[in-house]
C-alpha cells in the first residue's frame, strides 16, 4: 500500500501535467465537437436536401474512420501539403472532427423522438420556425439527448489517450514515462484508472442533474 | 408496470453501452514504418557470422533454461524498427546487432537459430513480458538501470551507447546538447532521452515532441516539423545510414547507456551463464565481427565494453 502511494507522490508532477492536459484536451474538443455536432445535426434534420446530404456524408465518412487514422492524417499527411499545425491543436482538431460525427447522430435521434405531427400542429397554430424549434421540438429533444450525449463524451474523454501517440503529453503517455522510470506498471495503470474514474464522475453528475431537471411525468 | 420499467432500464443500459462502444477507439497502434518502410532501400546487412548451436549444454539451477530445453525453442523479445540494431526487413528477415547477439546467445543455449521465436515487445512492456514468462530473454537497446533490476536482471553490458542527436544534413545550427534551445526535439514517448531533455531544460517544454516510435520522429524530421531526433547514438546511426543524403548524427554523446540482456530476475544461474558467453564473444572476436557487420557499417568503430557481473 505504501509502495502504491509512493508511485503517485514520487511522480506527482507527471500525473498532474498528464491529467491537466487530458482535461484541457477534453474541454476544448468537447466544446468544439458539441458546436460542430449540433451544426451537423441541424443539417441532417433540415429541410434542405444539399445540407442533409452533406451531413450524412460527413457522418458516414468520419464515423467509419478509426480515430488513430484521423490523428495520423493531421500529423503525418497534412505536413506534406506544407501546412504546419502544432501537435496540441492537431489533437484538438482530430478529436473534434471525430466526436462531432457522434454528437450529430445523438442530436438527430433526439429530434426524431419528437413526432412530426407536433411540429406540424405548431405550424398550423401559426408559430414561426424559430418558435417551433425553441418551444416545441428542442425542449423535448434535449431530454432524450442527455444520456447518449454523456456516453459520447465519456467515450471522448477516454479517446483523448490516443493523443499520447501523437506528441501530446496527457494521461495516456504516463505509462511510458513511468516504465522508463522503473515504476511498477500495475500501480501506475491503477492510478490512471482511478484518475479517469474521478474525471468521469462530474460527467455522470451532470447527466443526473440534467435528467432530473428536464424530467416529466409520463 | 414494474416489468416494463426493468425492461426499459435494461434497454437503456445496453444502448448506452453500444453508444460508448461506437465512440471508443481501439488501441493506439503505432503507425510505424513511415520513414523506414516504403521507398527507402531496406538493406538488411548481416555480419556473416554463423551461429551453430552448442550441444551438451546444461545450466544447472536455471528454470528458464529448463523451459527452453524442454520446449526445444527459445522465445526472445526484440525490437523490429531499429535499422542495424533490431530490425525486420520487407521480406520478414530479422537482422541487426541486437538480433545477432540474441541469436548468438540462443546458440550457446543449444538452440538452433531456426528454432528461435521472436516477439516484438515495446519498450514499456519489457519488464512485464519478462516477469510474465512471455519471453525467455530480451535483447533490444535495453539500458541497465537500478530501478529495472527490481523487476528483471541483466547480463552484460554487451554494448555501451550514448544519447546523441540526429539532424537534417544541411542543418549546422545544432552542434550538441547546448544548442537545442528554441529547437523542436523529438524522441519516443516517455523515453529516458526525452525525460533528460525535459529535466535539464535543454529546450523549452512546448518544443518537446514525442511519438511512439523513432521512425515517426524521423518522418517528422524529414518533414521539417522537428529539428532534431534524440536517443542513443546506436539507434540514430542506423537511421542516418538509411538516409545518408538527408540526415546526419551530430556525434557529441552526452550520456552513457549500458545495454544489457534482460533476464528473469530470480535466475542467477542463467545470468552467470549468459555473462560467460558474452565474455567469450568479446574474447574470440565474435562480438567484433557482429558489430562490424551491423552497426559498424555506419562508419564508427567500437570495442567490447567491460562486463558488470552481479
Amino acid at each position: 500500500m505504501a509502495e502504491f502511494l509512493r508511485v503517485l507522490t514520487d511522480n506527482a508532477d507527471l500525473f498532474r501535467e498528464g491529467f491537466f492536459n487530458t482535461v484541457k484536451l477534453f474541454l476544448i474538443a468537447g466544446v468544439g465537437s458539441l458546436v460542430l455536432g449540433m451544426l451537423l445535426g441541424a443539417m441532417r434534420v433540415s429541410p434542405v436536401p444539399a445540407l442533409r446530404a452533406f451531413g450524412a456524408t460527413y457522418v458516414n465518412v468520419v464515423r467509419n474512420t478509426p480515430l488513430t487514422l484521423v490523428f495520423a492524417f493531421l500529423v503525418f499527411a497534412v505536413p506534406k501539403l506544407d501546412v504546419n499545425i502544432d501537435y496540441f491543436p492537431s489533437a484538438c482538431i482530430a478529436l473534434t472532427l471525430y466526436t462531432a460525427a457522434f454528437v450529430c447522430e445523438v442530436v438527430r435521434s433526439g429530434v426524431n423522438t419528437v413526432a412530426t405531427g407536433q411540429a406540424e400542429a405548431a405550424r398550423a397554430l401559426g408559430m414561426t420556425f424559430g418558435q417551433v424549434l425553441t418551444l416545441i421540438v428542442l425542449p423535448q429533444a434535449l431530454r432524450a439527448m442527455v444520456p447518449p450525449m454523456m456516453s459520447v463524451f465519456i467515450a471522448m474523454l477516454k479517446n483523448t489517450t490516443i493523443a499520447a501517440g501523437f506528441s501530446v503529453l496527457e494521461a495516456g503517455a504516463i505509462p511510458a514515462y513511468m516504465s522508463e522510470r522503473g515504476e511498477p506498471q500495475f500501480a501506475v495503470l491503477l492510478w490512471i484508472t482511478i484518475g479517469f474514474l474521478i474525471l468521469v464522475l462530474p460527467l455522470v453528475a451532470l447527466q443526473r442533474f440534467l435528467e432530473r431537471k428536464w424530467a416529466v411525468a409520463r | 408496470m414494474r416489468y416494463k420499467r426493468v425492461a426499459a432500464v435494461a434497454m437503456m443500459a445496453s444502448l448506452a453501452l453500444s453508444a460508448a462502444a461506437c465512440g471508443k477507439e481501439g488501441n493506439p497502434t503505432p503507425s510505424g514504418g513511415n520513414a523506414s518502410g516504403g521507398a527507402q532501400s531496406d538493406q538488411c546487412t548481416t555480419s556473416g557470422v554463423t551461429f551453430t548451436p552448442k550441444t551438451d549444454v546444461n545450466v544447472a539451477g536455471s528454470p528458464t533454461f529448463q523451459k527452453i530445453k524442454s520446449a526445444g525453442k527459445v522465445t526472445i523479445g526484440v525490437k523490429f524498427d531499429q535499422p542495424n540494431l533490431g530490425y525486420k526487413d520487407a521480406q520478414g528477415k530479422r537482422c541487426g546487432f541486437d538480433v545477432e547477439m540474441a541469436q548468438y546467445i540462443a546458440g550457446t543455449l543449444g538452440v538452433d537459430p531456426a528454432k528461435i521465436e521472436y516477439k516484438e515487445i515495446a519498450s514499456a512492456n519489457r519488464e512485464t513480458a519478462i516477469k510474465g514468462g512471455e519471453i525467455d530473454y530480451y535483447v533490444g537497446t535495453y539500458s541497465i538501470t537500478d530501478k529495472r533490476k527490481n523487476d528483471v536482471s541483466f547480463a552484460g553490458p554487451y554494448f555501451v551507447a550514448g544519447q546523441d542527436l540526429l539532424v537534417r544534413k544541411d542543418d549546422s545550427s545544432i552542434t550538441g546538447k547546448d544548442s537545442l534551445k528554441g529547437k523542436k526535439v523529438c524522441s519516443a514517448t516517455g523515453s529516458t532521452p526525452i525525460q533528460r531533455v525535459r529535466d535539464e531544460n535543454l529546450t523549452e517544454p512546448n518544443n518537446i515532441v514525442e511519438f511512439k516510435t523513432y521512425s515517426e520522429c524521423v518522418s517528422q524530421l524529414l518533414d521539417k516539423k522537428v529539428d532534431a531526433v534524440t536517443t542513443d547514438d546506436a539507434i540514430l546511426k542506423g537511421y542516418a545510414a538509411q538516409n545518408p543524403d538527408e540526415l546526419k548524427v551530430v556525434g557529441q554523446p552526452f550520456s552513457t547507456e549500458k545495454y544489457g540482456i534482460g533476464l528473469p530476475k530470480d535466475d542467477k544461474a542463467l545470468r552467470d551463464y549468459v555473462n560467460d558467453q558474452i565474455e567469450a564473444a568479446f574474447k574470440d572476436g565474435t562480438w567484433q565481427k557482429i558489430y562490424d557487420g551491423t552497426l559498424g557499417k555506419s562508419g564508427s568503430s567500437a570495442t567490447p565494453p567491460q562486463l558488470e557481473r552481479y
